[in-house]
């Protein structure tokens, strides 16, 4: 059976040492031909026996992407038993996902989580005592996989996309109650109004495409929640994170009711650092939804940097999110140490069982002490980056570009005055390949808006 | 006193749409049968729309027709008049309808049953399925008698405790008056059947010189009138036909009818059923489209021989005096006589849920079930299930493997892969939206796609199956030819084209590739292609649609095989989803459920995620690699 070309980054990433690009697939040659060129000017991988290493450079369209080492394994010598590529590229986010993206516009796709394994264990390449282990990296890849691309996708994008999906639907179930129902449903004149649709729809999906290209549409990186009571100082903090005075700060309790986030590198190591309402009850509407929203991404988060004031005594507020952090991956910060203190250092440490580290924002003391907290936990394994992410991020990608070309397709078959009833066979693939972004399947949502939207029948 | 009869290979019980053809099935691969109904002068009958075929249920009769059933044929010689609907879009979705005299509808099928050997015919009602070890070993009457046998195929329609309801008239009868069957619910339940009650409904009959037809649009059937079954010549299609009219609801009807809303039983909650979609009745869609101003009414004549007209779009539950100021509010109706009252029914149904692909309940041997019984509605559908369930009965008593048609087959894989996969909470209409390889699944190839397997089966003739080959071929060789002759770009082919307003050709081309311009056909392009030899309308119609839609046609073929890895990979009997590991609770509770035949049957189960699926793959490649083991 042929099976497709899949491939995946092999490597965790991050801006240190060298990145694995992995494909596998009875087509790997095919894929190479078109993007690996050996020093010697040998396109592809075609004439590599397996084991064998080569020196070369990945190209798009002329021009040199990076400086590569590519490892060929031949089937069924391979971990998947299948042809096997490995690029070993320089590294570095931008890099690799470069390399990735290339691989995967000329005919690989994005792996499925778990898939290299899944498919080893399918050919018999892993021993059947691994069974099991093979089922829960599948399970724990698919449960992280969708927790990222439900979550990670932006707010601003989610709804977009939405969007995007609910009108085709309209239109598809339009189309379809016509077709089952024609005594009761007309068609005249809804090509134009398909036309119309289908080219804002297109504008969309194309303009989503970009920002995934720009790293835009997840949020990549270890996602730190700072945390606190109001006027904790959580703001300074990110200031202080970014070097800059991008957050506001105010000495008005309550002015980050929204959240903020950005991204920085420590020591190599990425962080999407978000930047929360601090947390009380409150009357302010507003300030509610801020105070709720910094709950859900804490409850989401990799590590928490949990800031105290140490000019204040403990209250209730700060047993919520001390009781909040104790299973989670944590880090407390007692701000304006200068002050004259009400809390000390060791009392938070019995209390909370995380590491405390001294700070003072306004100051700007302590931060190398916590850059170095956070690395260390990173280099000895406490916090693992997420390299799965970017493979979602590639597997949206796919996705979208899968839907912008059923929706061209969509606009050719209108163009050449096709029947209507042709039109909802690409836009139904639209439909199920946006709905692989949101984590959603069609099931019944087609028939369901047919008899929703239209009186049909006897 | 409870007496022994003599004993039957398979027992059908109701002789609707679907135990007709269970029956005839089932007779024809030489079984001994009996089939029950309720009355011998109801058998086929046409309790609610008096026509045939339609959007995606004219495809499920060719495929009927294809695989041997009875149908088409039936339709073929009863039709009053014939109409190929959707025939401005594509040919995936062409769909034929005919109009039934349903008197004669129903003594024609009568006539083909009681002709039939091995079919004997019995009325009576079927009051218990007779069980021994998990397997059927007969059926008991109300009367007491016992019948044993191998095999019951359960299509008792809309008949178990069925009740007929308008305003608050509400009468324990099935359709048209006709008995209910009360007995055997009771009996299933027993067997641990789990059963739903559902719902439908059907307007009022007016009698034909109360109507005014001038303040009406006439609708005319085809000039050509079309067979359903590939066994009628087209030419023999001559009948004169009668015409449907179409008049419309006004705000007048719908002012009737808001302001007797309470007085419905519907929404007064007498009705308890599920009721379909598909076919709303009038409240249902003057409550839920408020916005309309209007709905469509179409007046179809019952038959030839009776003044009674079918009033399509406006069914209803409402009590009598109100149905008759809402008929006498619509245009042409002012004076309208009711024949008979709308009415809703209330019946027992299964969760279908609990059969195999093969419409065989899964806890119980040798009984199958077909039809309305299974939860869908409409006779087209139920000839389908009822075909399929007789075929697989006959040849669970031949020992032989069911035959199962997969979606990327036939309409009615869909049909029956949806009933037993996807849960139903309303009567289940065919659509055509729910083909999702439709463009391959055609009225106008059902014959190409299925008679093959007819014959295998049994029931499709050597001459037929012989006839089906030859055109195989000759589409096969036309094809062929229409790509290899080129044209040159002389002079006179160019003037042919313009005079067909096509434009000049810039380079040679095939004849295939003229043919993929739209403003050309195959009857067009003759006087380019004097090697033509004479072929028949039907395989110069696959010639033309195979090159049309190539492109399209290739990318669902593509799909299909996609589609069909899945499928084949098979979930043994045996599984035990308690010890699949790291199954998602609600996934695993959904596959204990249904129990899917295979991989792919899992993946339409809502609920079963592709991380599921891939788990469900490891599981099954080690269960495997186990039993090979164990062999060694």
């Amino acid at each position: 059976m042929k099976t497709d070309v899949i491939a995946a980054i092999a490597t965790g990433m991050s801006e240190a040492g060298i990145s694995i690009i992995r494909l596998s697939g009875e087509q790997t040659d095919a894929v190479m031909e078109k993007l690996f060129v050996s020093k010697a000017g040998v396109w592809g991988t075609a004439d590599i026996a397996g084991y064998t290493a080569r020196y070369g450079y990945i190209m798009d369209q002329g021009s040199v992407i990076d400086e590569v080492l590519v490892l060929v394994m031949r089937a069924p010598k391979s971990y998947t038993r299948e042809n096997v590529v490995e690029i070993d590229c320089h590294g570095g986010v931008v890099v690799t996902r470069k390399i990735l993206d290339l691989v995967i516009r000329n005919g690989a796709r994005p792996a499925e989580p778990g898939e290299f394994t899944k498919r080893a264990f399918l050919n018999g390449r892993i021993d059947l005592s691994q069974a099991e282990a093979v089922i829960d990296i599948i399970r724990s890849k698919n449960d992280l996989a969708l927790k990222n691309s439900v979550h990670q996708l932006r707010g601003s994008l989610h709804g977009k996309l939405h969007e995007v999906r609910d009108r085709i639907l309209r239109d598809t179930a339009y189309i379809e109650a016509a077709l089952d129902d024609p005594e009761h449903i007309s068609l005249d004149g809804f090509r134009e109004e398909l036309e119309n649709h289908t080219h804002e729809n297109l504008a969309v999906i194309d303009q989503l495409i970009d920002s995934a290209d720009n790293g835009r549409m997840l949020k990549e990186g270890i996602r730190t929640v700072i945390l606190g009571k109001p006027n904790a100082g959580k703001s300074s903090l990110l200031n202080l994170l970014i070097g800059d005075d991008r957050a506001i700060v105010t000495e008005v309790a309550g002015t980050t009711r929204d959240v903020l986030e950005e991204t920085i590198l420590i020591q190599g190591i990425c962080l999407t650092v978000m930047d929360t309402a601090g947390i009380r009850p409150t009357s302010d509407r507003v300030e509610q939804i801020g105070v709720e929203k910094a709950r859900k991404y804490a409850k989401e988060a990799d590590l928490i940097l949990y800031v105290v004031d140490s000019s204040v005594a403990l209250d209730g507020n700060d047993e919520e999110i001390i009781e909040f952090i104790r299973d989670k991956k944590a880090i407390v910060l007692l701000n304006k140490s200068d002050l004259n203190p009400e809390i000390g250092e060791e009392e938070l440490a019995a209390r909370t069982g995380k590491k405390v580290i001294r700070i003072s924002a306004a100051k700007k003391t302590g931060l190398e002490e916590l850059e170095q907290e956070i690395a260390d936990m990173f280099f000895h394994g406490d916090l693992s980056f997420n390299d799965e992410i970017y493979i979602t991020n590639a597997r949206q990608k796919a996705a979208l570009i899968e839907a912008s070309e059923s929706l061209s397709k969509v606009l050719e078959s209108i163009a050449c005055n096709m029947p209507e009833d042709f039109y909802s066979i690409d836009l139904m693939n639209a439909y199920e390949e946006l709905g692989r972004i949101t984590g959603e399947s069609m099931d019944e949502d087609l028939i369901d808006t047919i008899f929703r939207e239209f009186c049909m029948g006897k | 006193m409870p007496y022994q009869y003599e004993s039957y290979d398979v027992v059908v019980v109701g002789a609707g749409h679907a135990g007709c053809e269970a029956a005839l099935a089932c007779a024809r691969l030489s079984f001994h049968t009996l089939l029950f109904t309720i009355s011998v002068d109801s058998i086929a009958l046409m309790p609610c729309n008096p026509n045939i075929g339609g959007t995606s249920k004219g495809h499920l009769v060719r495929e009927i027709d294809a695989l041997g059933g009875e149908m088409g044929k039936n339709i073929d010689k009863t039709y009053i008049q014939s109409k190929m609907l959707n025939l401005s879009k594509g040919p995936a979705v062409h769909s034929l309808r005919a109009q039934a005299d349903k008197q004669d509808y129903s003594r024609e099928m009568r006539r083909v049953l009681e002709n039939t050997p091995n079919l004997i015919i019995k009325q009576g009602e079927v009051s218990e399925v007779l069980t021994q070890d998990g397997r059927v070993s007969g059926v008991r009457t109300s009367s007491d008698a016992v019948y044993p046998c191998r095999a019951v195929i359960l299509c008792t329609g809309t008949y178990l405790n069925a009740r007929c309801i308008y305003g608050d008239v509400s009468n324990a009868t099935g359709p048209n008056g006709l008995a209910a069957a009360t007995h055997l619910t009771d009996s299933l339940k027993k067997l641990g059947i789990e059963m739903y009650r559902f719902k439908t409904g059907t307007p009022a009959r007016i009698d034909k010189r109360s109507i005014d037809f001038s303040r009406m649009e006439e609708q005319k059937g085809d000039e050509k009138a079309v067979p359903f079954s590939f066994t009628t010549s087209p030419d023999s299609m001559t009948k004169p036909q009668v015409s449907c009219w179409l008049t419309y609801t006004n705000e007048a009807t719908h002012e009737i009818i808001r302001e007797n809303l309470d007085r419905s039983p519907l929404f007064s909650g007498d009705i308890k059923g599920t009721g379909p979609r598909y076919c709303p009745s009038i409240e249902d869609k003057v409550v839920k489209f408020p916005d309309k101003d209007r709905h469509q009414v179409f007046i179809e004549p019952e038959g030839n021989y009776t003044n009674e007209m079918y009033i399509s779009g406006m069914s209803s539950s409402l009590p009598e005096d109100v149905q008759y100021r809402m008929y006498r509010s619509v245009a042409g109706l002012e004076n309208a006589q009711i024949v008979r009252n709308a009415y809703a029914i209330e019946y027992d149904c299964i969760n279908p849920m609990q059969l195999k692909p093969s419409l065989e309940f899964k806890q119980i041997e040798g009984l199958f079930a077909g039809g309305q019984f299974n939860g869908s509605s409409g006779y087209e559908e139920a000839a389908a299930q009822g075909l399929m369930a007789g075929i697989n009965a006959a040849r669970k008593l031949s020992g032989k493997e069911p035959v199962i048609l997969d979606r990327s087959e036939a309409y009615i894989g869909v049909l029956i892969d949806d009933l037993v996969t996807k849960e139903t909470h309303e009567p289940y209409r065919m659509m055509t939206s729910r083909a999702e390889y439709r463009l391959l699944l055609r009225q106008d190839n059902a014959d190409l796609r299925l008679t093959e397997k007819g014959y295998e089966i049994g029931l499709i003739s050597e001459e037929r199956y012989q006839k089906l080959l030859r055109k195989k071929e000759q589409i096969e060789e036309e094809l062929v030819r229409l790509g290899r002759v080129m044209l040159g770009t002389g002079p006179e082919v160019q003037k042919v084209l313009a005079d067909l307003s096509s434009v000049p050709l810039a380079s040679s081309a095939s004849l295939a590739e003229l043919l993929r311009r739209p403003e050309l056909n195959y009857v067009s392009l003759k006087p380019l292609d004097p090697e033509r030899k004479e072929l028949p309308s039907d395989v110069i119609e696959q010639v033309e649609i195979n090159i049309r839609y190539e492109g399209y046609i290739k990318r669902q073929m593509h799909q299909v095989e996609q589609f069909r890895k899945m499928e084949r990979k098979r979930i043994p009997d045996s599984i035990d989803y308690d010890e699949v590991p790291s199954l998602r609770i609600e996934a695993r509770q959904k596959l204990k459920q249904i129990r899917p035949e295979s991989v792919g049957q899992a993946s339409r189960i809502s609920g079963v995620s592709p991380a599921d699926l891939s788990v469900l793959l490891v599981y099954l490649e080690q269960h495997r690699q186990r039993g090979n083991g164990g062999l060694l």
